[in-house]
Formats: structure tokens, sequence, C-alpha cells
């Protein structure tokens, strides 16, 4: 029962308590940068998720193979690895996603929360709750995005699911005129803040 | 000439690495809250992002291209930069104990900002010549220590405001970033490339 309760603290400590986004603000470029639109944040969110997962199952299995001084750089090729996998794997087979996330996707293996987890949990604990904690914290990142992302789109461009015709919705009607900051750099920074002021109200509400 | 005018002018204010493109942020939040590391936190990017540059430009164009081993990319860039930064470090120490002790705490923080992966990715993908991808190197982190140096000025200020409490911390720093932002956007479509 108690090995229950620790697999299930890995998964959820990730999610909510240390949400890499909200919580701990790692790997705020992506976060930002590709959250114009629901489809390419979610996108994103996954494929980090995607490399934290596999990187983090590796370094655990690995971890009485790397010698200590020389770490660093062998989780940064294990990532890097997954990462160009990734890559090529998006390039074929979504190639509209890949397109839209452009230089974030290589830029996938400097994430700080891939190295940060692969550092501070992979290297230390069994395979199974690495892979756990890889899931859980792939959880805790694409919801951040994805809140993100439904936020900008919805007040950029009042679409959910753009910037494909095909797949979007026109929420509101014909009169209504899109907030074009939110769509933009500047609105990004100024949702995200306005997101963690709202967090940090919610998480003191519930004592969390 | 012209053409590396207009690259500098672009990646300076119009396309500034941090506050339109969303390239490390991470430093950009992290030693933004004091003037003094601030600048020595742009001194060592200026100096590993244009080295940065230069070697995985040459790199790339004269190793990977002609073996076909495009798809090493990732794996090659970020091992350079790691290496390079590791490098610079310990040359630094022997050379330059002074300067040392001024950018050495800011080195290993270094590999793991996006800015100087990004700007070796970006040389590549936009195809740049080798003198435009150096320019472009130094052009981006001046632009990422304009930025820096810029938000410490608030911050130092922003410390004395009265700011709501569940603003308070990142929150408030992010809001000023977006409102930073907003003013290099005036700068937007003036130049392009």
């Amino acid at each position: 029962m108690a090995e229950d309760n620790s697999y299930l603290k890995d998964f959820s400590r990730g999610i909510i308590k240390e949400n890499p986004v909200f919580r701990l603000l790692l790997g705020m470029c992506p976060v930002l940068g590709v959250t114009g639109y629901l489809v390419n944040g979610v996108g994103m969110g996954l494929a980090s998720t995607a490399v934290l997962i596999a990187s983090n199952v590796v370094i655990a299995s690995l971890k009485n193979f790397i010698p200590p001084q020389v770490r660093i750089p062998c989780f940064i090729v294990i990532i890097a690895t997954f990462v160009t996998i990734i890559e090529m794997m998006l390039q074929a087979f979504q190639p509209v996603l890949y397109e839209a996330l452009g230089v974030f996707v290589p830029l996938i293996v400097v994430n700080c929360v891939i190295l940060g987890r692969a550092e501070a949990f992979a290297s230390k604990k069994p395979i199974l709750r690495s892979l756990v904690d890889g899931v859980g914290v792939g959880i805790g990142f694409t919801l951040a995005l994805g809140v993100l992302a439904l936020v900008r789109e919805v007040l950029g461009q009042g679409t959910v699911m753009g910037p494909d015709p095909e797949s979007a919705i026109i929420l509101f009607g014909e009169n209504f005129e899109p907030m074009g900051l939110f769509g933009q750099p500047p609105g990004a920074f100024i949702a995200l803040g306005l997101l963690l002021g709202l967090v940090n109200v919610l998480f003191k509400k519930f004592h969390i | 000439m012209e053409r590396l005018l207009s690259i500098i002018f672009i990646y300076i204010l119009v396309d500034n690495f941090v506050l339109q493109r969303f390239f490390g942020i991470c430093p950009f939040l992290g030693v933004s809250r004091k003037m003094e590391t601030a600048i020595g936190m742009s001194m060592a990017v200026v100096f590993v992002m244009t080295m940065a540059t230069l070697v995985t430009w040459l790199l790339y164009s004269f190793v990977l291209v002609p073996f076909n081993l495009e798809y090493l990319q990732i794996v090659t860039f970020i091992l350079v930069i790691a290496s390079l930064v590791q490098l610079v470090e310990t040359s630094l120490r022997k050379i330059s104990p002074t300067l040392y002790q001024g950018l050495g705490i800011f080195l290993p923080l270094i590999t793991t900002n996006c800015a100087i992966m990004a700007v070796a990715l970006l040389a590549v993908r936009e195809e740049f010549a080798f003198i435009e991808a150096v320019v472009f190197g130094i052009a981006a982190s001046i632009g990422f220590s304009l930025a820096l140096v810029i938000m410490a000025g608030i911050r130092e200020r922003l410390e004395m405001a009265n700011i709501p409490e569940a603003l308070q911390g990142s929150a408030v720093t992010l809001i000023t970033a977006g409102i930073l932002s907003l003013a290099f956007q005036g700068f937007r479509g003036m130049l392009t490339l």
C-alpha cells in the first residue's frame, strides 16, 4: 500500500504541486513561444512529454553505468538523441505541426524541465518510478501549455482548434473583434503573468 | 554591408531574441533581479554566443553537410556548446582571473540557455553566409543583453513598488516583460531581410 502511495505521489506531484510551468517556472521558452494556438501548444507539450518519459527511463536504467563526473554531458546526449527521433517523426507524420513549431522542436533539448528531472529524479530513483514521474511532469507541462494556449487563442483569434480553417471552431459572432495583442509576443507574457497570479490565488485558497 | 547592418538592427531591436522570439527566457527571469548580475550574465552570453555561432556554423558547413550527417545536428550542436562553455571557463580561469570572477558563476548556466542553441540552429536554417552568421550571433547576444539590462533596471525599482499579493514575484515580472515587449513591438516591420 505504501508503495502504491509513493507512485501516486510521484505522478501527481508534477501535475499540481510542482507543476513545471506554474510553480517552478521551468521550460519557459516553448511555453511562451508556441502557445498562439491550442493545437500547437498541446503538440509541443506532447512532444516534450515523449522526450521526457523516454530520457527518464533510459537515464534511470543506465544510472549505474554513468560516471558521476560526466553525468551531465551523458544526460544531454541521451536527451538530444530522443529529440532527434521526435523531430524526424514529427517531420514525417505531422508536417504541419512541425512547420508551426519551427525551431522550438530541436530546442526541446535545452528544455530545463527535462534535464532537471534527469538530474533531480531519474539519476537517483528506480526505473518504474522515473517512468511515473516522467508521465506526471509531462502531463503537468502539457496541461500548462494547453491552458495558456487556450486563453491566448480564444482571446487573440476568437477560435479554438485553429489555425487550420477546416478544424477551427469560431466561438463568437461576426461582430467579435479579436484582441490581436494576445496572438502576439507581448500577449504571451501578459497572459502567462496573469495566469500565474490566478494560480497563486487558487493555491492559497485551497492551501496546496 | 547593407545586409549586415540590417541583420544587426533586426536582431537587436525588431526581432529581439528575448522579447519577440522567446529565446533565453529562463536566464531573463532568473538573473534580472540585480543590475550587477544582469551585466555579468550579458557579457558571458555575448562571449559564448558569438563563439558558439562561429564554431557550429563551421562544423555544420564543413563536416556535417559534406558527409550527409545533417541528422546529427542537434547532438553535435549541444555537445559543441557544452564543451565550449567548459573550455571558456577553464581558459578564462587561467588567462584572466578577474574576468573569470565576474563571469564565472554564469558560465555553467549558459549551457542550458536556449538562446545559444537557438542562435546556432537559426544561423543554419536561415542559410546565412559565414560573416552573416557571426554578425547574427553578435547582434542576437546584444539584443539579449539589452532586454536583460532594461529588465534588471525595472525590477530594481519594482522592489519598492506596492504589488498585489497574488502577483508578487514572477507574475509581475512576466507582466512587466509583456509591457516591455509591447514597447519593442513598435519596431515591428521596420526592416526585413
